[in-house]
């Protein structure tokens, strides 16, 4: 007998129903029913902002090498798990060629941001010379919690590109999956839930983009809103976010990967401290 | 004089789960929010309290938070008997009371001798309200007449402060014992009872609340005289606070929905209900970044 999965959200390192109780149809190409999902709303998106808040310093507060094994243990779970990506990919409309691809540019994806959660403070932080006896630096802080609306023509890896960096530098994510396409978005949720990822750093939410993305983007707990461009309605998110001065990071549809998507959501902290003289050759920092 | 009421576990366990199902919203919700604000005992009992502290919290009791006008002042503060001067003066003429711990809080493991200076030291001092904690022990030894004369020594060395008395229902084991101290501190001369010093866990549990708003009730129908109730303890978010409220209404009616009968005992519970009431205004949720801290 063949059991259909429940396709349910993540949030706070728990599997629940949405509050609202409502649901809506995943079809594939002939127009059959493949999955039901969550239709999330906004106390959704509350509750995920409160596991992500109380998250956060633990999360931000972990080794960047631990960070970056936990990141490796991700990909690690992803490729045990290959095969049913693969299956919802081909479900949802992919080639069996370009499902083979998306999979295996996820797991890469991860092993590279595994790769940079060490690094990326020696490389984009810096000391400036100043014309005073001060020794001054700046260091890269995590900003905190961050409002995701994963890719809309992906399933896997435009989520995986986004998320990715984000908790590598020590942020924790609130994200919502591919309105048209999230069946990867709830099987990724797994993947995350047995990687040692501390329960609240990734909460993933299903539903209409048009009613997650407000409500994320007006939350004052919320210290940044990331998306590839939603048309229309990037306008209203921006305004949205203008109430805590969020930062409204809009990338152009097809992100990449790279140092500064990890960078973008850093804060830098300069340091002043004074000091007489450093060092025997009396340089000047 | 005790009426050896028993529990039911299960009733109450029920009974309670039916109050966390209702819905309070939009004007309803902000008087009750508004109105729990105004019951809060902002409290501060920790070995590393500092006059610096207690002030700060003086201000807060009487600030909740200024940008947003209108808002009522918290019913009191609660701290320890030394630091009952630095809040008398801190707060000067304000209408928020001032309550002090006493009888060797939290533990009560001292002599009656300490534990009746302790208790007149902070009435001099200023206090209006004496929070004391009975003897677990005795009480768990079954000693139930030295638990009573020491709740009437210390009502009597209160003099004018009103006395609320601290069962400590997580050292009670049941909801039977939490009956039976209820009403030996009723009987006693209490003026209010409390469910917890905020130092052990369980603390104040629905269920706990609720068999001692019972044993009021029940001595109100007795006597007419109305006893105060206190949780205090595990209460830190708007919305427990409030299923509270609707357990006290639907039991005691609308005669206890003031400071003067309901208190909150909590830390942390006054900028949850803040969050909800800007929340209400303003449709947006908020974060705790802009609330002061004390």
């Amino acid at each position: 007998m063949e059991i259909l999965k429940t396709y349910k959200i993540y949030i706070g390192g728990a599997f629940p129903r949405t509050e609202s109780g409502r649901y809506y149809p995943i079809v594939d190409a002939s127009g059959s029913t493949i999955a039901n999902v969550c239709l999330s709303s906004r106390k959704d998106v509350r509750n995920a902002v409160v596991a992500a808040r109380k998250a956060f310093g633990g999360w931000s507060e972990k080794t960047a090498f631990n960070r970056g094994q936990i990141l490796y243990r991700m990909a690690e779970m992803l490729e045990g798990r290959k095969l049913q990506f693969l299956e919802e990919l081909t479900k949802q409309g992919s080639s069996k060629e370009a499902a083979a691809q998306e999979v295996q540019e996820s797991i890469d994806c991860l092993v590279y941001y595994a790769g940079w959660a060490d690094k990326y403070q020696q490389i984009a932080s810096s000391i400036n010379p100043v014309s005073s006896s001060h020794f001054n630096f700046s260091a890269l802080e995590p900003m905190g919690v961050i409002g995701m609306i994963a890719a809309q023509e992906t399933s896997l890896i435009g989520l995986v590109k986004l998320l990715a960096p984000a908790i590598c530098g020590g942020n924790t994510v609130v994200l919502a999956a591919s309105e048209a396409l999230p069946l990867c978005a709830v099987t990724f949720a797994e993947v995350v839930h047995s990687s040692d990822v501390p329960g609240g750093v990734v909460n993933i939410l299903t539903g209409k983009v048009s009613e997650l993305a407000p409500a994320m983007a007006a939350h004052m707990d919320v210290n940044a809103l990331v998306s590839e461009s939603l048309g229309e309605l990037d306008k209203t998110l921006a305004l949205a976010c203008v109430d805590n001065l969020k930062r409204n990071i809009v990338y152009q549809q097809g992100t990449t990967q790279g140092l500064p998507y990890i960078t973008a959501l850093q804060e830098v902290k300069t340091t002043w401290h004074p000091i007489e003289q450093i060092g025997g050759a009396s340089s000047s920092y | 004089m005790l009426s050896n009421t028993r529990v039911d576990k299960v009733g109450v366990e029920e009974r309670v789960a039916r109050f966390q199902t209702r819905s309070i919203k939009n004007e309803a919700k902000k008087q009750g929010l508004h109105m729990v604000l105004n019951m809060i005992d902002l409290t501060t009992l920790e070995g590393k309290d500092t006059p610096g502290k207690v002030q700060q919290m003086c201000y807060k009791a009487q600030h909740l938070h200024d940008v947003h006008p209108g808002l009522p002042t918290v019913a009191a503060v609660c701290v320890y008997p030394s630091m009952v001067a630095v809040a008398r003066k801190a707060l000067g003429n304000s209408s928020v009371k001032i309550a002090s711990v006493s009888t060797a809080f939290p533990s009560g493991q001292s002599t009656r001798e300490i534990k009746l200076s302790d208790t007149k030291f902070a009435v001099d001092q200023g206090a209006d309200e004496i929070d004391m904690v009975i003897s677990r022990g005795k009480f768990l030894e079954g000693e139930y007449n030295f638990v009573f004369d020491e709740i009437a020594a210390i009502k009597e060395a209160c003099g004018k402060a009103r006395l609320k008395v601290i069962l400590e229902t997580g050292e009670l084991c049941t909801l039977d014992h939490v009956r039976m101290a209820s009403e030996i501190a009723i009987h006693a001369g209490a003026d209010f009872i409390k469910t917890s010093t905020g130092k052990i866990q369980p603390a104040a549990t629905m269920q706990v609340t609720y068999t001692m708003l019972m044993a009021i009730k029940d001595y109100y129908d007795q006597t007419g005289i109305m006893i105060g109730m206190k949780p205090a303890g595990g209460i830190s978010t708007a919305k427990l606070a409030l299923h509270n409220l609707v357990m006290v209404k639907e039991i005691l009616g609308n005669q206890w929905l003031t400071n003067e009968w309901f208190r909150f005992g909590a830390s942390s519970l006054a900028n949850d209900v803040l969050m909800q009431l800007m929340k209400t205004e303003s449709g947006l949720y908020q974060s705790p970044d802009y609330f002061s801290i004390d």
